[in-house]
């Protein structure tokens, strides 16, 4: 198919694809323990995978492939191979089989921590494909990277398109303790970021609130094999034993997958960090904070110089924060920053060091028959992202996502309401602090169809071009394999119909912050909670 | 949308939905069409009780999330410049609900609503420690504040209670150490430290008014209104 083409103008037809994560508590389910390709790590005192938080043990898989508990530091010590997935097989939840036929529903959990049912840290965070597409990348709030990699498609299966597995797991971050403040630092990512690659190895930026690191993950299928002064399992010889000397050789090896990190960047914010954002000169990189903006160059690790810094010098007139910042993809001195008053400004790095002042203000007045003590809460931006082509950018606020033209800052372009039906049910949502939820929003690679989330699972979907919308779902209920999404609908006054669902049923609980569009492809990745559900569409 | 429209309701709405139009309408602003239908000083009280709420929960925690801080600050000005005409007003008279010290707030005079909102704003300025001594605020309140608006700056840091003490640079630390916070450990805050959520409109904070004796509540009170100057000796504790 031509990939990104008037994704909704014939009626395109979005189909589950998989989901990864654990199922509900409830479910019962037997483990299985597999070797599978590309996920041997060799264990070593450094690496981090077993940097696990608080001390979790789990039972591993020993070489021979039989159960054996094994604890992260005998693991260390031995420095044998241990296999670190497993393959949950629950009994019952439909989800992707690997061939039609297969009753068996499997689930790929090989990522999973070493517990049989969601905890807070499985919460996924941030959603990421790179620059081809062919990798995916989510945050947790436990401080863990897991990254997908889409399997090469093959003749035989044409029909059906490469599929994600994991590729590489990691912990990126761990809770800190600020010993100054007595404050203990979240090591939930709030954003991960690809660089494009540029040679075999792929570069990553994870954040969590304060601290930005940059991770490099490569593979390696050769290891020598030969040492004169190690012996096979690198314990040193004593040299008085050596008789004969002999050259190291390569030879190949399992496919081994290992990330480690090449840069931190720490210290540099006082408050939260909300967003990270790569130049596209691939030399520097910008993070935001609630009150700064920092830029970065990759290569320096102490420095870093402050482009925006909105902090008023009496903290008590404190009125307004930074929610979202991004870089322009092509003009590497331009970039954008949200507020919480629904502003947007657009900077330049030529016009001065410190872009206090902005070039462009964008701000659409308020409307007065809309008007609430809500009114600032809710036209707050939780997210903004520059369209591909660089000619626009789109802003989320509670209720709607706007599309703005870079060149008319006096009101957006087009407004698209996710849900409307929660303007009369403000005052509940201000109790509960739902109001304060942050969506985020996509384009498509060709930008004609705009994605964000909502609550009970609901995501959206806007086209551009023909002006429809959808309402799909993101549930294990509704995912079976190839199945086609049927679109929701919400209910808002009058008779309910049997398909519909009224705003009064909704699980507020169930909110789909974060999601991401195949740069090139209708393949979309939503998380839902601790579940990561993939969609693509449906192939003719 | 409907409701901001006051569009008129078909004759078969179910009666749910009638009440939901009267409860849902009292959070928008006076002079709003759609609030003819409720009292609005009533009503304006429980959102800023609830705003108030959320904002000493945001500020208890060891690091605030600045734009809720903000967000939830900015809200509570918009609800006290509407509240502003009501509390120049004798003393609004009880709801049906039990009484509760929110209703003493509104029934208390202008500078003590203003003086309130003035502290719970000067918390901003110890977030990341600021070592100015307490300056007199920008703007705010309603007309006829009275002169003494810098003692209230001072309240508001003791309103905080010691846990928010590690949010001062260390240097300013030893200024407070001879403050006697038990005094501030009254039922009055207790709902805020033990609920997580924001109590619904007539939640259990109200509900523990009554063991308040009234001579704690008169303390509470000058608290508030700012007659207690840091630099008095600190009184026995309560």
């Amino acid at each position: 198919m031509i990939p990104g083409l008037g994704a909704l103008t014939q009626d395109t037809l979005w189909c589950f694809s998989q989901v990864k994560g654990t199922i509900e508590i409830g479910a019962t389910e037997d483990e299985m323990l597999l070797s599978l390709p590309a996920l041997h790590l060799q264990t070593s005192e450094y690496h981090p995978l077993f940097q696990l938080p608080h001390g979790r043990l789990g039972p591993w898989c020993s070489p021979t492939g039989s159960p054996a508990p094994l604890s992260c530091e005998t693991g260390c010590r031995e420095g044998s191979w241990i296999l670190v997935c497993r393959l949950l097989v629950p009994t019952q939840v439909s989800l992707l089989s690997m061939e039609e036929d297969i009753d068996t529903r499997k689930i790929n959990n090989s990522f999973l921590r070493d517990h049989s049912y969601a905890t807070e840290a499985d919460i996924i965070s941030t959603v990421e494909f790179n620059h081809t597409g062919e990798l995916l990348a989510t945050g947790d709030k436990g401080g863990r990277v897991v990254i997908f990699q889409r399997e090469q498609e093959s003749k035989n299966q044409v029909h059906r398109r490469g599929e994600y597995n994991v590729y590489s797991t990691f912990q990126s971050h761990e809770p800190e303790f600020d010993y100054l403040k007595s404050l203990e630092i979240e090591e939930k990512i709030n954003k991960i970021r690809w660089l494009p690659q540029q040679n075999a190895a792929y570069f990553l930026l994870s954040t969590n609130d304060k601290t930005v690191k940059l991770w490099k993950v490569s593979e390696r299928d050769k290891r020598p094999e030969g040492y004169n002064l190690k012996d096979e399992e690198g314990r040193l010889r004593d040299p008085a034993t050596i008789t004969t000397l002999r050259v190291p050789v390569l030879r190949p090896m399992d496919l081994m997958v290992e990330a480690t990190p090449r840069r931190v960047f720490a210290n540099a914010h006082t408050y939260h960090i909300n967003s990270i954002s790569v130049n596209s000169d691939y030399e520097t990189y910008m993070s935001a904070d609630d009150l700064r903006i920092n830029l970065w160059n990759f290569e320096i690790t102490n420095q870093s110089f402050n482009i925006v810094d909105i902090k008023p010098a009496n903290m008590e007139e404190l009125t307004e924060v930074i929610t979202a910042a991004e870089f322009h993809p092509h003009h590497c001195n331009t970039f954008v920053y949200s507020s919480s008053k629904g502003t947007i400004r657009l900077c330049d790095m030529r016009a001065s060091a410190l872009c206090d002042r902005h070039t462009k203000f964008f701000e659409e007045p308020e409307d007065p028959s809309n008007r609430s003590f809500f009114s600032e809460i809710i036209s707050s931006i939780s997210d903004v992202k520059f369209s591909h082509s660089g000619r626009y950018i789109m802003t989320r606020d509670y209720l709607t996502v706007k599309v703005w033209d870079l060149n008319m800052e006096n009101r957006p372009i087009e407004t698209y309401q996710v849900h409307d039906y929660l303007r009369s049910k403000l005052c509940s949502l201000y109790e509960n602090d739902c109001i304060f939820d942050k969506f985020e929003c996509v384009w498509n690679g060709s930008d004609s169809v705009i994605m964000t989330g909502s609550y009970n699972n609901f995501f959206r979907m806007f086209d551009r071009n023909t002006k429809r919308d959808v309402t799909l779902e993101a549930s294990r209920e509704n995912s079976k394999p190839r199945a086609i999404l049927k679109p929701r609908k919400v209910c808002v006054g009058g008779k309910r119909r049997k398909d519909e669902i009224s705003v009064d049923s909704l699980d507020f609980s169930k909110k789909i912050l974060h999601t991401a569009w195949h740069p090139s492809e209708n393949i979309i990745a939503v998380a839902a909670t601790n579940n990561l559900y993939i969609f693509q569409d449906k192939v003719n | 949308m409907m409701l901001s429209k006051g569009l008129k309701r078909k004759r078969e709405e179910e009666e749910e939905e009638k009440e939901a139009l009267a409860v849902d309408a009292w959070w928008l602003e006076p002079g709003h069409p759609a609030v003819a239908q409720a009292p609005p000083a009533v009503a304006s009280s429980s959102l800023f009780d609830l705003s108030v709420l959320k904002l000493h929960h945001s500020l208890r925690q060891s690091e605030p999330d600045l734009r809720h801080l903000v967000l939830v600050v900015n809200t509570l000005r918009r609800i006290q410049a509407s509240m502003a005409p009501a509390a120049t007003l004798p003393p609004v008279p009880s709801p049906p609900t039990a009484p509760g010290i929110a209703d003493n707030l509104l029934a208390s005079s202008d500078a003590a609503l203003s003086a309130s909102m003035a502290s719970l704003l000067e918390d901003l300025s110890h977030i990341e420690g600021l070592s100015q001594a307490p300056q007199p605020l920008v703007d705010e309140g309603p007309p006829g504040r009275p002169s003494g608006a810098a003692p209230p700056s001072l309240g508001a840091l003791d309103l905080l209670g010691p846990a928010t003490g590690c949010l001062l640079d260390d240097g300013l630390e030893g200024l407070f150490e001879d403050i006697d916070t038990s005094m501030y450990d009254s039922e009055f805050w207790a709902p805020v430290s033990e609920g997580h959520k924001p109590s619904p409109e007539d939640g259990p904070g109200k509900e523990e008014a009554p063991e308040l004796d009234e001579a704690e509540l008169d303390y509470l009170m000058d608290v508030l209104v700012g007659t207690q100057a840091l630099e008095r000796p600190p009184g026995p504790g309560r």
